[in-house]
């Protein structure tokens, strides 16, 4: 018991004392996470609406392996990642193995699924004749497209608030590509196994409380916006 | 023949055909639709009315055969559709204020904001939702919903509107509102207007001509009246109801009953409230007209009698139909019993007469086809 108590009155001496390691680690965490969202909304939106939106065959078979993609294991990400960018693997020029780099280029293909399965729901969901409707308004088809994606941007919060979640508390990728190198690929969850496994548990903890509190502000965040906008 | 006289014709469809899986769902070899009319499509479920909707504005591609815009082939359907509008039985409104939905086809044609805000107020007010301008769309009721819709495809000032069903979903007195509104815009903007629907009232009220569809296909077109006065075939009698229908204008007003004239002078006598010089649709279902011959018609509490000459006795198993010339064409059903009692032939002169009250009155904004 003391065990616990000790680790949490350590760990909030340390997020309270801006710990210098700690606030770093952070602060990368972030800015990684962050930008393999950012990166997997770009491509998880445009191709879930382009999928949405068009009929081709073999359309079921690739919604169904976006959707199997929705839950790919980390782990699984982490090991192929690590094989393309590997020294003779087919990225292996890049040199970008060991590198938080190579933690978003993994990040980014966990979250990409998430966002496009998300994405292709949404849009699928809006009435069907909205489509006649903005182009009968005069709308070209791009302008229709974007039409649809303002529509649907609620849902679209929700690819949002999934994907960052699911790459900011994922571990298996991150270890395997990045390396757990102290203040260069360390994140909050790499750090955390890290920490554990020396039986520090105060730090340990200390991340773990950081960790869930960005999942919680953020998700707050884009839970008030997405309240907001829609009507009572 | 152009039924139109000196109506200029504004949209042209020939040859027209919608395959949809190897079956054919429309097919219209000829069609047109007359500059500053309303057009009624009127069929069942099914019969086609959409589809022809959709193609007549550019949103769905013929299988084959095309049309004319003014003068000019259509072949550029988004350069076509910015001159056109399409409103649905759905609103579809947009997650935006009632203002930026009704603005929205403008903001897609890249007007600016200054003419934005110039132009959609007035709008507003002409659809009576200017009091809702800057309510989420999503908290409207269905009325105001259909509303702003409308508002949003009249803003652009389209050369033509097309209206799928606009009023279907709405509750009978939001829907009566709504008509008596669009009635008065249409009539004031001269918009064409072509209007799909299921409702054979809303075509008497709106319409000018009315096309009858069935499988696909046109059963009939023609001015209003002729329409219902003169169903072609079994199908169009049973969908719109062999109702006489008169056009006439009305001269005296009376304790809630009024006098019209209708064509060649004659006048009817009817109940309703009217202004003078309104112009109305007069129409009698056949079954409340009552035929009998010279020798008894004093007997007829009726208020509306005349005489005529028998044209067209047509059988309808249970009863006759039977088609007399009043100076107006009068339809009227009659039993095999009373057929043979009053001796009743093509050719015989009878008296038609039909109580004020028999009389179904549609009050109509624009001007009756002549």
């Amino acid at each position: 018991m003391d065990l616990i108590l000790e680790g949490i009155i350590k760990a909030f001496s340390l997020i309270f004392t801006l710990d210098a390691e700690v606030l770093g680690i952070t602060l990368l965490s972030l800015q990684i996470s962050g930008t393999a969202t950012l990166i997997s909304l770009f491509i998880g939106i445009s191709m879930g609406t382009a999928v949405a939106l068009t009929r081709f065959p073999g359309r079921q078979f690739v919604v169904s392996l976006i959707n199997t993609g929705m839950g790919l294991p980390p782990v699984v990400v982490g090991l192929f990642v690590t094989i393309l960018l590997w020294r003779n693997g087919p990225l292996g020029f890049l040199e970008i193995l060991y590198t938080p780099t190579a933690i978003i280029l993994a990040q980014a293909v966990i979250a990409t699924p998430i966002v496009m399965g998300i994405s292709l729901a949404a849009i699928q969901h809006l009435p069907v004749n909205l489509r006649l409707q903005i182009l009968a308004l005069g709308a070209s088809r791009i302008q229709m497209v974007w039409i649809l994606v303002k529509e649907a941007r609620l849902p679209l919060l929700a690819a949002v608030m999934a994907g960052f979640g699911g790459v900011i508390s994922e571990v298996g990728a991150s270890i395997m590509v990045g390396g757990n190198i102290k203040g260069y690929s360390r994140v909050l969850t790499t750090a955390t196994v890290m920490e554990t496994g020396r039986g520090n548990f105060d730090i340990a903890i200390a991340l773990s409380v950081i960790l869930m509190l960005l999942s919680f502000l953020i998700n707050a965040l884009l839970t008030q916006i997405q309240q907001r906008e829609r009507p009572r | 023949m152009n039924p139109a006289g000196d109506l200029n014709i504004l949209l042209q469809a020939r040859d027209l055909l919608v395959r949809r899986g190897g079956v054919t769902v429309l097919d219209i070899p000829a069609l047109d639709v007359l500059s500053g009319q309303i057009l009624a499509l009127i069929g069942p479920n099914g019969a086609g009315k959409s589809t022809l909707l959709l193609t007549l504005a550019g949103l769905l591609k013929p299988s084959q055969g095309g049309f004319l815009f003014g003068e000019e082939r259509v072949t550029d359907p988004f350069a076509y559709r910015r001159r056109v509008a399409m409103v649905f039985q759905e609103p579809l409104l947009f997650d935006a204020t009632v203002f930026d939905n009704v603005a929205s086809g403008l903001k897609i044609r890249g007007v600016g904001r200054a003419e934005i805000e110039r132009t959609v107020p007035g709008y507003l007010e002409r659809f009576g939702i200017g009091h809702l301008s800057r309510r989420s769309a999503r908290k409207l009721s269905g009325g105001e919903a259909q509303r702003t819709s409308l508002a949003r495809a009249f803003v652009t000032r389209p050369e033509i509107i097309f209206l799928d069903e606009p009023f279907s979903s709405l509750d009978p007195p939001t829907r009566g509102g709504l008509i008596g509104d669009l009635e008065k815009i249409l009539c004031e903007m001269r918009t064409t207007a072509v209007l799909a629907t299921h409702d054979q009232t809303e075509a008497l009220r709106l319409a000018d001509r009315m096309a009858v569809m069935n499988g696909g296909r046109i059963a009939q077109i023609g001015p209003v009246p002729e329409v219902m006065n003169h169903p072609a075939d079994g199908f169009v009698a049973s969908f719109v109801g062999v109702e006489t229908v008169l056009p006439g204008r009305v001269v005296k007003v009376s304790d809630g009953v009024f006098i019209a004239s209708i064509e060649g002078g004659r006048e009817i006598e009817a109940v309703g409230l009217v202004r003078p010089g309104a112009l109305v649709l007069c129409c009698i279902r056949p079954e409340n007209v009552t035929i009998t011959t010279k020798s008894d018609h004093t007997r007829t509490s009726a208020r509306n009698v005349f005489p005529g000459k028998i044209w067209q006795i047509t059988s309808l198993g249970l009863f006759h139909r039977v088609q007399v010339d009043c100076g107006f064409d009068l339809t009227a059903y009659v039993t095999r019993q009373s057929l043979d009692d009053l001796d009743l032939v093509e050719g015989r002169e009878v008296i038609a007469s039909f109580k004020a009250t028999a009389v179904h009155v549609i009050t109509r904004q624009a001007t009756p086809p002549a």
